[in-house]
């Protein structure tokens, strides 16, 4: 796997928030690579950093200190609109509470990153991701007509709708029962299975353990990286009938 | 693409918050129906005004004993127009008829029977210069303004209401204190806004000034002309100038001491104060429209907040900061645009309604365009500022907003 070329890596990332009580170190040197095509979970228990680290990943935020190389690409001094742009091409955002528009039909919530990126012929592009999804039906209804899992469906659509470097899940199987949660993982493996870069945010060493490696943070810190060798190969096998219909 | 799904998508978010939205726009219906009715009127004054100025008669000036550029108190020593400036300038080439007038006010009786109107000394050639015709009896001639004979003509109101439905022919009036036979009763002309020619009475000037005015009066109140053809009034206003000047022994370098004013020059005026009134109407409505524009700002500012977790969606999947900034403005001005194309037809309906004495409002397509420009610019002026906020809020605490 070394042979693999890292998609993003982080050098001696450091961040710290600024409070009234006095600084507190949220990352401390954190280094880490993820590999193209990986399948890799972020863990932690609150409080860990976890979510920082996810902010700096995904562009949300940057670092104090420290290097961050997405996909070839020095994103640790951009700000701004240039964060913008690099978060439409290169990020595809999984939410726990999935985040859609709530007036817009699924069709138009998947179209919306090609809007801003300023593509043609979205709509097609966004159909084709909603069929990958399994909701070739469900085009036309709004988040408020669908079920949670469906919703997180159309979010992981958008996600994917931009052919981004990595697709960042924060807690996707959160808000969702047992059984719908492990449909979404089945559809991220699957998708992994295509060659996507999937990078899971949890505190839920279950879903860690669909992933290749597995990072631990504690206290700021990268504590451990593990490799689950028995990774739960999901494949189509596994994919009931009911994941393409109702999820 | 993105402009009109952002359009779509403003439109369903307007009419997602119906009541929030009418109300909004109810501010702007408001501020743009009475910038359209105010116009309007104002617009409609003006032009009755210059209606009434050509109905003072065709080809007419009057001259007017004090220059109105002057101070009163620089005016003291003018000296007064004269019989003898009217005659003066009855010798003028150009000039078809000269009345000298002296005015006043006083109350008038048949019997028991009271008015109080306006009483005109003047010639018989008045009623020529202005238009009015004698519906029974005879103006007066030459020989009563002579003899000074105590007749008098008298406008259809005053016959109606000294008289009632009796003819008025033949009896005797008191004015203020001296008796006049009436000889003749006017054609109604129709009020001309503060000013009503229906509800007078003329006298001869010669018996006016002796008898009515106080003692042997010489002063005129203004002189009336009208000269043979329109393009005499330039050549005889200049002459009349010259003339007057002489008989008023003014050197150069001073200033008149009387005013000539040209029907034209009376529109003109007239139309300043007109645009002046419409200045002033503009203005009052210009402040509901501001009003109308804050409660934008407001309803914006509150739909920022609350939507604040959507623009954090936005910004994470790649909204830039004038992605965010355009969405939002493009939904102040639908509001503001909306608001104002409603309140241009509430306008243009009220403006049919809205009277100021006789006058009612006439819209004109430039005051249209006006208020739907000025409430896009409402709309993009006070959807600025919220909509600035959008586009600058963090996308992690906006994505962290329940």
């Amino acid at each position: 796997m070394e042979s693999v070329k890292p998609i993003l890596e982080l050098k001696q990332i450091i961040k710290r928030y600024h409070l009234d009580a006095g600084d507190v170190l949220a990352l401390d040197r954190i280094n880490l690579q993820i590999l193209l095509g990986e399948m890799f979970a972020i863990t932690g228990p609150s409080g860990s950093g976890k979510t920082t680290l996810m902010n700096i990943l995904g562009c949300l935020d940057v670092a104090d200190e420290g290097e961050y190389i997405l996909d070839g690409e020095d994103v640790s001094e951009l700000e701004g609109d240039a964060l913008s742009n690099i978060r439409n091409r290169k990020i595809g955002f999984v939410f726990q509470s999935f985040n859609l528009l709530p007036r817009l039909s699924a069709l138009e919530n998947v179209e919306m990153p090609l809007l801003y990126a300023g593509v043609r012929h979205a709509r097609n592009v966004a159909t084709e991701a909603l069929e990958t999804v399994g909701l070739a039906e469900r085009l036309h209804h709004e988040p408020a007509q669908l079920s949670g899992g469906q919703r997180q469906r159309v979010a992981i659509a958008r996600a994917i709708v931009t052919n981004p470097a990595i697709i960042l899940a924060d807690e996707p199987t959160g808000n969702l029962d047992s059984r719908v949660g492990r449909d979404i993982l089945n559809l991220f493996h699957d998708l992994n299975a295509q060659g996507r870069t999937i990078v899971v945010v949890t505190h839920d060493s279950g879903v860690a353990k669909h992933c290749a490696r597995e990072a631990r943070i504690r206290d700021g810190r990268v504590v451990d990286i593990l490799e689950h060798s028995s990774v739960h190969t999901s494949g189509t096998a596994e994919i009931d009938p009911p994941l393409a219909a109702t999820g | 693409m993105l402009f009109w799904t952002t359009i779509k998508l403003a439109l369903r978010s307007l009419i997602g918050n119906k009541l929030r939205s009418v109300l909004t726009m109810l501010g702007m219906i408001i501020g743009v129906a009475a910038v359209i009715a105010m116009l309007a009127l104002g617009n409609g004054v003006q032009s009755q005004i210059t209606k009434w100025v050509s109905r003072m008669g065709k080809n007419t000036i009057t001259v007017f004993p004090h220059n109105p550029r002057i101070p009163p108190v620089l005016n003291g020593a003018a000296e007064p127009l004269t019989l003898g400036d009217a005659h003066a300038i009855l010798s003028i080439p150009g000039v078809k008829y000269v009345s000298p007038v002296v005015a006043d006010s006083k109350p008038v009786k048949w019997g028991n029977y009271h008015t109080y109107c306006n009483i005109i000394g003047c010639a018989s050639t008045y009623i020529l210069i202005h238009d009015f015709k004698v519906q029974s009896g005879q103006m007066f001639n030459y020989f009563d303004i002579r003899d000074m004979a105590s007749v008098a003509v008298i406008g259809p109101e005053t016959a109606t209401r000294l008289f009632g439905s009796q003819n008025p022919l033949g009896h005797t009036i008191t004015v203020g204190t001296i008796r006049f036979k009436v000889i003749g009763v006017l054609v109604p002309k129709g009020r001309q806004g503060w000013f009503d020619p229906d509800n007078q009475v003329l006298l001869p000037y010669t018996t006016a000034m002796t008898e009515l005015m106080g003692q042997h009066q010489i002063a005129l109140n203004h002189i009336d002309i009208e000269v043979q053809h329109a393009s005499d009034l330039t050549p005889v206003q200049n002459q009349i100038q010259t003339v007057l000047r002489i008989r008023h022994s003014l050197i150069d370098g001073d200033s008149d001491d009387f005013w000539i004013a040209s029907q034209l020059q009376i529109i003109k005026i007239t139309n300043r104060i007109g645009g002046a009134f419409t200045m002033l109407l503009g203005s009052v409505a210009g402040i509901a429209l501001l009003i109308g524009g804050i409660g934008i700002m407001n309803i914006m500012l509150v739909t920022v907040t609350e939507r604040t977790r959507e623009i954090g969606i936005r910004k994470a999947i790649g909204a830039r900061q004038r992605d965010v900034l355009r969405q939002f403005l493009i939904e102040s001005v639908l509001v503001s645009v909306i608001g104002g194309v409603i309140g241009v037809g509430v306008g243009v309906v009220s403006a049919h309604f809205v009277k100021f004495r006789h006058a009612t409002g006439v819209v004109e397509p430039h005051m249209i365009l006006l208020a739907l420009c000025i409430s896009a610019g409402v709309g993009v002026f006070f959807g600025y500022y919220p909509a600035r906020r959008a586009a600058r809020l963090n996308p992690i605490e906006a994505l962290r907003y329940e």
